[in-house]
């Protein structure tokens, strides 16, 4: 069933926002409060908001399921593929390759005293935060979507 | 032979082949699921190679210590941190070795045995996704040298192992088992937890070892003693937090109860490395070896005495299950109890460790085949009640020798490996105190004419009609069976070998406190 026409249409409005402040959360993971797993659950709100605005039934076509799974494992292999990358390079598991490496996220010279902040020095922490970012928007959407697939069947 | 690479890096491999294996297994799975058998079957090969390999190198070279993250795998102690171990640290010692070699061969067999039993049901990319988890979270545990880690793996277990059980809904019975092994085992880790705010609050460290060398045993510690106890005797399943066991190891898929078994052994496990390695002399060893001592009384009384009644053949093992968990407790027990006593100890407390010790891989063995050969029964009669069953002899006959085979190792018969483990902790604890002894000797008797009593009901007697077309198990699940069968046999034909290689640097390796500590710490 359909909310009013005042909360479908700020669910429209504030839609865009809640993914993208949870993408701001998931990208900025390794230096302020929050992380991927906070970030991805930002995300997946985005889904529930749509979902309890609009009728369940008029969202699940939209949602598409399989980008989902892909995401969930896409997630995790990521996460557990930039800990094997540091294995293939000599080092052991979960080695931290990236940083100082002066290329992505790996800034290797953090000026002293006072500067506005330099960002890129988490080395492969960010990709971690990343992985489990996606991983976490997938998974909790599907979470979110089985549990509200349950709600009004009288057998249980 | 064997590539330079797993010389430097087989610990971690160990724990994360599994780890990838089982996040590739939906995806697999969504386009073939010929594929994702082959790629499961391979994981649990690869998985077990690699633990085998471990342990091999463990045995023979000594404590392999692995650190995550660093610049070389063994740099515990940075030259710039001051003496304080740090990053997540895997220290396999010759104790974590043989807990290895028993994942290993268990997660292999259930595995192969599992393709076959459960490959025509639905939802299996995230069962086997489960599965792989649940073995890797093993391997975690028995490998970790870090108490954070431990807490880690301890609850990827738990998480798994509920979902696993509740795999098969049945009617919603299988879902409330595990749900109520869910909360059990969350309830023990959140004491875990505590334990681990109550000695990182005193000591600034999360490594065991580290730990270990700034132990002083305060008031506080002797609370997180009593915590560490209680949360992990709760998942080795001991009386009196045995409850979830019955319902979790019934209701469970017969693989995924096979693998329990080991889960909650890797508690024992957990249980036992802290005690030893963590407080070890600075605890009031008869205390708390009596303290293990009465729980592993009272778990091999109550598990066999409630086992009797049982007509639920999976229920019933699932108590039998508890019965010999005492009999480890008990074992190790007496060998806490006079740790400080080195006359003692060398009487009989050292055998009495080993005998518990070795009762561990032998139960981890023949109970994984009981359960299998149940799971195999069920999966061909449709019914887990044993007053339905009876002249299954007729038409099952290898499952009917594997069954055989296992009921006679739990109940202590030579010449299978149940016998040699029992016989070692008749003998020592007879030297500790003669009544402990008697009542294990009661005990394994108790079990004895329960399973001759199963056996008879399950597979005895004339054929029934409504079994007359009932076939022998699938191939893959008697090749299952068939593992841990020839090793329940080869262990209790070569009980000495078994002990002179695997089992006595596994108990000295638990004793030798300064040893766990110099590998991590360097020469301190």
């Amino acid at each position: 069933m359909q909310m009013s026409k005042i909360v479908r249409l700020s669910a429209d409005i504030m839609y865009p926002f809640v993914v993208i402040f949870g993408l701001y959360v998931i990208m900025h993971g390794h230096i302020t409060p929050g992380g991927g797993f906070q970030g991805g659950a930002v995300v997946a709100t985005g889904a529930a908001l749509v979902i309890v605005a609009y009728a369940f039934h008029d969202v699940k076509a939209m949602i598409p399921k399989i980008l989902l799974y892909l995401q969930e494992s896409g997630g995790l292999l990521l996460f557990i593929g930039a800990g094997l990358a540091g294995m293939l390079l000599g080092f052991p598991f979960f080695f931290n390759w990236l940083a100082n490496s002066g290329s992505l996220f790996g800034t290797p010279i953090v000026p002293l005293g006072p500067n506005p902040g330099e960002l890129n020095t988490g080395g492969f922490l960010p990709l971690m935060n990343i992985a489990v970012g996606i991983e976490v928007w997938g998974g909790l959407t599907l979470v979110i979507l089985y549990m509200i697939s349950g709600v009004g069947k009288e057998e249980y | 032979m064997i590539p330079q690479f797993l010389w430097d890096h087989a610990p971690a491999m160990t724990v994360a082949v599994p780890l990838l294996a089982a996040f590739l297994c939906p995806l697999i799975g969504k386009f073939t699921a010929t594929g994702r058998k082959a790629w499961v079957l391979a994981a649990a090969a690869a998985t077990s190679a690699l633990a085998l390999f471990t342990a091999w190198r463990v045995y023979t070279m000594g404590t392999w210590v692995y650190v995550f993250g660093a610049t070389v795998p063994n740099l515990s102690v940075p030259p710039d941190s001051g003496g304080i171990p740090i990053r997540i640290i895997f220290e396999v010692d010759a104790m974590s070795a043989l807990m290895l070699v028993i994942v290993a061969i268990v997660g292999f067999s259930v595995i192969l045995y599992s393709l076959s039993a459960d490959g025509k049901r639905s939802g299996l990319e995230g069962y086997y996704t489960l599965f792989l988890l649940l073995i890797a979270s093993i391997v975690g545990m028995v490998s970790t040298g870090d108490l954070f880690n431990f807490f880690v793996f301890f609850e990827i277990s738990g998480l798994a192992s509920a979902a696993l059980v509740a795999y098969r809904v049945e009617a919603g019975r299988a879902v409330e088992a595990g749900l109520k092994y869910f909360v059990v085992s969350t309830l023990a880790g959140i004491f875990m937890l505590f334990v681990i705010a109550i000695l990182y609050g005193q000591y600034n460290a999360l490594n065991i070892a580290m730990l270990a060398s700034r132990m002083q045993f305060t008031m506080l510690d002797k609370i997180a003693l009593v915590l560490i106890i209680g949360a992990l005797a709760t998942k080795a399943g001991s009386v009196p937090m045995h409850f979830w066991t019955p319902d979790a190891y019934a209701l469970a898929p017969s693989s995924v109860t096979a693998l329990l078994v080991v889960a909650s052994q890797a508690s024992l496990y957990g249980l036992f490395r802290l005690i030893f390695t963590l407080y070890n002399l600075s605890l009031n060893a008869a205390t708390v070896g009596w303290v293990l001592i009465i729980l592993g009384v009272l778990s091999m009384f109550v598990g066999v005495t409630m086992a009797i009644p049982q007509k639920d053949v999976k229920r019933l093992m699932a108590y039998h299950a508890i019965s010999q968990t005492g009999y480890m407790l008990l074992g190790v027990g007496t060998g806490l109890a006079v740790l400080g006593n080195v006359a003692m100890l060398d009487a009989f407390g050292r055998m009495a460790m080993e005998g518990g010790i070795f009762h561990i891989i032998n139960h981890a063995i023949y109970k994984g085949l009981l359960f299998l050969t149940a799971g195999a029964i069920i999966y061909r009669v449709g019914t887990r009640d044993m007053n339905r069953m009876g002249g299954l002899g007729h038409r099952m006959k290898w499952t009917m020798i594997f069954f055989m085979i296992g009921a006679l190792a739990i109940a202590g018969i030579p010449p299978f490996n149940g016998f040699a483990s029992k016989l070692m902790i008749y003998e020592s604890v007879y030297l500790f105190n003669p009544v402990l002894a008697i009542i294990a000797m009661v005990v394994s008797i108790l079990t004895l004419a329960s399973f001759v009593k199963v056996f008879h009901s399950i597979f005895m007697g004339p054929q029934l009609p409504e079994y007359e077309h009932v076939e022998e198990a699938p191939t893959a699940m008697l090749w299952g069976m068939g593992i841990l069968a020839a090793l329940v046999i080869l262990f209790g034909l070569f009980p000495q070998q078994v002990v002179d290689s695997l089992i006595t640097p596994a108990a000295n390796a638990l004793l030798d406190q300064s040893g766990y500590l110099a590998s991590i710490l360097g020469g301190a």
